[in-house]
């Protein structure tokens, strides 16, 4: 039986020998059935051998089940070969799914009592690996007495053996605190290291043990002190750097000790500071820890010098040589940009020189932080760089850059026209690219700056005539020679070139768009429309333009049919109409005074800072990721901009008389989460005369005993809407009903769809973090109807 | 907490890997993945969202700094005839996801990695005692 089945070695040379999944299997399959005969046999001296082929068969993802009970035989057998293969199955084949697995405690627990060091291993190991409640429940006695145990290799393992054994049943702390304390003045490492991630695993659980063991941070930081400042032997050492792995997991404790605890935090301060400026930064292994301190730094109640210098250790990482330092750098900026921005902004040259990686994972993370670096005084810089990066970066980057730089020059544009020419530069640049609202932004825009309306005419068609297919561009550029062809013929410009356009070339333009194959339909409208305008606008005869209705009075496109067809009555039988319906727009909607009535309210609700608001951009884009949810018919990337643009509309519409809006009802608040006294409400306006817009206001009050710090509240909403978050009046919410914590959302739904809104919540309470993510229910319908 | 692969990343492994992370329910936390590559050989290892990735790259260095000693050099066929001293060595190293030893001195004293006897004998015979 054992001369024609193989050594271990053979089988795994004669698989790896296979040349396809098929002679793979057969081989595998023959020596399968040798394997379970000898297990049905018995054969006690080569057991472990076969069990030893078959945990190699199971790691190339073959069925091994069959080998279950020779691992119990073979954990149970005297001899130590046969218990180290037996375990190792055990680890590799048994969980807490399968019903065999309870059958080992008892081989378990005899082993770990009778005293042989590797044997005790053994059996520790197994428990820690898969050991699950039940048996943990049985063993915790064992394992405990097994802490005391003079010699270390036991102890070592025992100690992170306690550690799984709290993870799986929660009420063995009980067990597991009181031995620490004195195990903490071990001096070997691996005691040293098991202890503090034991402690580390015990205050992660409850707040009773971490309030137990504030009392060791002096401890903590006399041994990281030691370690840092005297050093340790050579085996512990890596890179120079005097056992690194202690070094972050103490530094992982001190976070968790030092958070929200005014004391604790204060007392570990100039460690941190001795740590951060005496680490070695010329490899990994130093970094490595300047990483954890940096992070603790952050977490705690640090002084703010304290915190700079972390922010300072994050700028220095971005311009590390190793790619993976300056990753984690910018990741850690990204969360710090918001609470420590003027420490951030230090940086920023660096930030943006980051956009130029070649790794499409730092570039993005790059970019998310540049913009939410942009604020009022370095826009104009920012927006040269992040234009520049726009022109050559990779296709799925676009988007984002594209809608942010339209989103800081609209937060932050220092003149009307610097803000025209730049969203002009990104229509020309990513017109394919850009939300489908920025033209009737856009529009908006220009339609607001009177004094521009030359300026921004010749710009267009200046741009139009270059290059007709980035279609926001011509839709734009379409309608403004609509309305301003007048200016575009007429007098000069100072601001831009001498521009001498004749009046054929204008309706030749226009006449190019319509008929271009790239033109989208909507395109077209606009086209046709600005033509028909222009008849009013500009002298001489129409009978170009007359000619142009009637060949569309039968197009094919039944949109661009009935406009060529109305619009040639408006010639023939309504010509004493003409003029006036086709004067020129009034203000639209969101432009003029509104937009300053929507600023003060929202200054008042949320207190801005100085510092720049929140980038709505990234968080949205972040959290939609986890809102299959909120994805309500799927929309096509694709699909063209509403056919229904605000301005140069419909007949109807331009013969509607404008009626005053109505005064809005206002709508009920919403309650929308509780817990342990932490209350958040919602409170909505509809501003008049912009339908599409909503403010929603969040308050989070706290009636609890208990601060509620380090708050933040995020926020998505569906695809087709766009959501702005201002930054909020704080991050901590006072207990006993002190002092709410306000922060505006603005919500745009130019769809006019469904609202749904998911938040999410972190904060600290009670000494534990909370994450909160839920949907809000309820949402009344006048929110968005 | 950590948990590593040693393979070579065939496309079998990486299904295997994107199994594992498919079939996580939506309350576990997030995974990350630390990879380092050797030659032909890849070391992953994946770890939750609040630990330190610069350090879990100094766990993988170690561990194959590990298996270097112990083997002479490290390449494929060495970690694949010689599977169950990998896993034993790893036992040495790591525990439960946790960092245990870092003396490679210590690792390497343990009974676990002596050598396979012609005939088995029984642990005390191994240990001297009989």
């Amino acid at each position: 039986m054992v001369a024609s089945s193989l050594k271990l070695q053979d089988l795994i040379q004669e698989i790896r020998e296979a040349k396809t999944q098929a002679q793979e299997r057969e081989v595998i399959q023959k020596e399968c059935a040798h394997i379970r005969a000898s297990f049905r046999d018995g054969d006690p001296l080569h057991s472990h051998r076969q069990l030893a082929k078959l945990l190699y068969v199971h790691m190339l993802g073959y069925p091994a089940h069959f080998g279950q009970m020779e691992c119990l035989k073979l954990i149970a057998s005297p001899r130590f070969t046969d218990k180290r293969v037996g375990y190792l199955g055990a680890m590799l084949l048994l969980d807490e799914r399968q019903d065999a697995h309870l059958l080992i405690t008892n081989s378990i627990k005899n082993d770990l009592s009778q005293g042989i060091e590797a044997v005790q291993g053994l059996a520790l190991c197994t428990l820690s690996a898969m050991g699950s409640a039940e048996m943990c429940r049985d063993l915790a006695l064992e394992v405990e007495k097994l802490l005391l145990q003079p010699s270390p290799y036991v102890r070592k393992k025992a100690v992170l053996t306690a550690v799984h054994m709290i993870r799986k049943v929660p009420e063995l702390s009980d067990i597991f605190l009181p031995p620490c304390a004195q195990l903490l003045h071990e001096r070997h490492h691996g005691i040293l290291l098991g202890t503090v991630t034991l402690i580390t695993e015990l205050c992660e659980r409850s707040p009773a043990a971490l309030q137990h063991f504030r009392k060791v941070v002096p401890q903590l930081v006399h041994t990281l002190r030691t370690l840092v400042m005297t050093g340790c032997s050579i085996e512990h050492s890596v890179s120079g750097v005097s056992d690194p792995f202690l070094q972050v997991q103490i530094l992982r404790l001190l976070r968790i000790l030092g958070r929200n605890h005014e004391e604790s935090s204060e007392t570990m301060n100039d460690l941190l500071a001795q740590v951060a400026t005496n680490t070695d930064t010329s490899r990994n292994a130093g970094n490595a820890v300047l990483f954890e301190t940096v992070l603790t730094i952050m977490d705690i109640r640090s002084a703010a010098g304290l915190r700079v210098l972390a922010v300072n250790i994050l700028g220095r990482f971005l311009l590390n040589s190793d790619r993976n330092i300056r990753y984690v750098a910018l990741t850690s900026l990204l969360k710090l940009v918001q609470s420590d921005h003027s420490a951030v902004q230090r940086h920023r040259p660096t930030v943006v020189e980051c956009l130029w990686e070649p790794d499409a994972s730092l570039s993005r993370r790059a970019l998310e932080l540049s913009l939410a670096l942009v604020n009022s005084s370095n826009v104009r810089a920012m927006t040269q760089e992040l234009q520049g990066f726009l022109e050559s970066c990779p296709p799925d980057l676009r988007p984002d850059c594209a809608s942010g730089i339209l989103l800081a020059a609209e937060r932050f544009a220092p003149t009307k026209r610097w803000h025209i020419d730049t969203i002009l530069r990104v229509l020309t640049t990513a017109g394919t690219y850009v939300r489908d609202d920025a033209v009737a932004n856009l529009i908006q825009l220009i339609g607001g700056a009177q004094e521009l309306h030359a300026y921004s005419v010749r710009r267009l068609y200046s741009a139009l005539a270059e290059d007709i297919s980035q279609q926001p561009l011509v839709q734009v550029a379409a309608w403004c020679i609509g309305e301003y062809g007048d200016l575009l013929l007429e007098g000069t410009c100072e601001e831009t070139e001498p521009l001498q356009v004749e009046k054929e070339e204008v309706l030749a333009l226009l006449e190019r768009v319509l008929q271009s194959q790239m033109s989208l339909p909507a395109t077209r409208g606009y086209a046709l429309t600005a033509l028909m305008k222009l008849s009013t606008r500009l002298h001489g005869d129409n009978n170009r333009i007359c000619q142009v209705m009637s060949i569309y009075g039968s197009c094919q496109d039944v949109e661009l049919q009935q406009r060529a067809v109305e619009y040639n009555a408006l010639f023939r039988k309504y010509d004493h109409l003409r003029a006036a319906v086709l004067e020129k727009m009034p203000l639209v909607e969101r432009g003029g005074p509104q937009v300053d009535e929507e600023a003060k309210e929202s200054k008042e609700v949320a207190q801005l800072s100085e510092a720049a608001p929140v980038p709505t951009e990234t968080q949205a884009s972040k959290l939609l990721d986890l809102l299959d949810l909120l994805d309500g018919p799927s929309e096509n990337a694709q699909h063209p901009p509403p056919l229904d643009p605000t301005p140069g509309d419909t007949l109807i519409h331009l013969l509607d008389l404008p009626c005053a809006p109505l005064p809005p009802a206002p709508i009920p608040n919403l309650k929308v989460f509780e817990r342990e006294g932490l209350q958040l409400n919602l409170s909505f306006v509809r501003p008049p005369g912009t339908p599409t817009l909503l403010l929603i206001t969040v308050t989070a009050t706290n009636t609890s005993g208990g601060d509620v710090t380090h708050f933040i509240c995020q926020a998505a909403v569906p695809k087709s809407f766009q959501l702005q978050l201002q930054a909020p009046s704080g991050d901590t919410v006072p207990a006993q009903g002190g002092l709410p914590m306000t922060q505006l959302l603005r919500i745009l739904n130019p769809n006019k769809a469904p609202l749904r809104l998911k938040l999410r919540l972190t904060y600290d309470h009670f000494g534990q973090s909370v994450q909160e993510i839920f949907e809000v229910n309820n949402l009344p319908v006048e929110t968005w109807q | 907490m950590g948990c590593p692969i040693i393979r070579q990343i065939e496309e079998k492994i990486t299904r295997e890997l994107l199994q594992t992370i498919l079939a996580r329910k939506p309350k576990m936390c997030n995974l990350k993945i630390v990879y380092k590559r050797y030659a032909s050989l890849y070391f992953s290892y994946a770890i939750e969202d609040q630990d330190n990735e610069l350090i879990t790259l100094e766990i993988v260095h170690l561990y194959v700094e590990l298996l270097g000693k112990y083997f002479g050099s490290v390449c494929d066929p060495d970690t694949i005839f010689n599977f169950e001293k990998a896993y034993f060595i790893l036992d040495e190293f790591l525990w439960g996801g946790e960092v245990q030893e870092i003396s490679k001195k210590n690792v390497f004293k343990a009974d676990l990695l002596q050598e396979e006897a012609e005939t088995p004998r029984t642990v005390l015979e191994e240990i001297g005692l009989t």
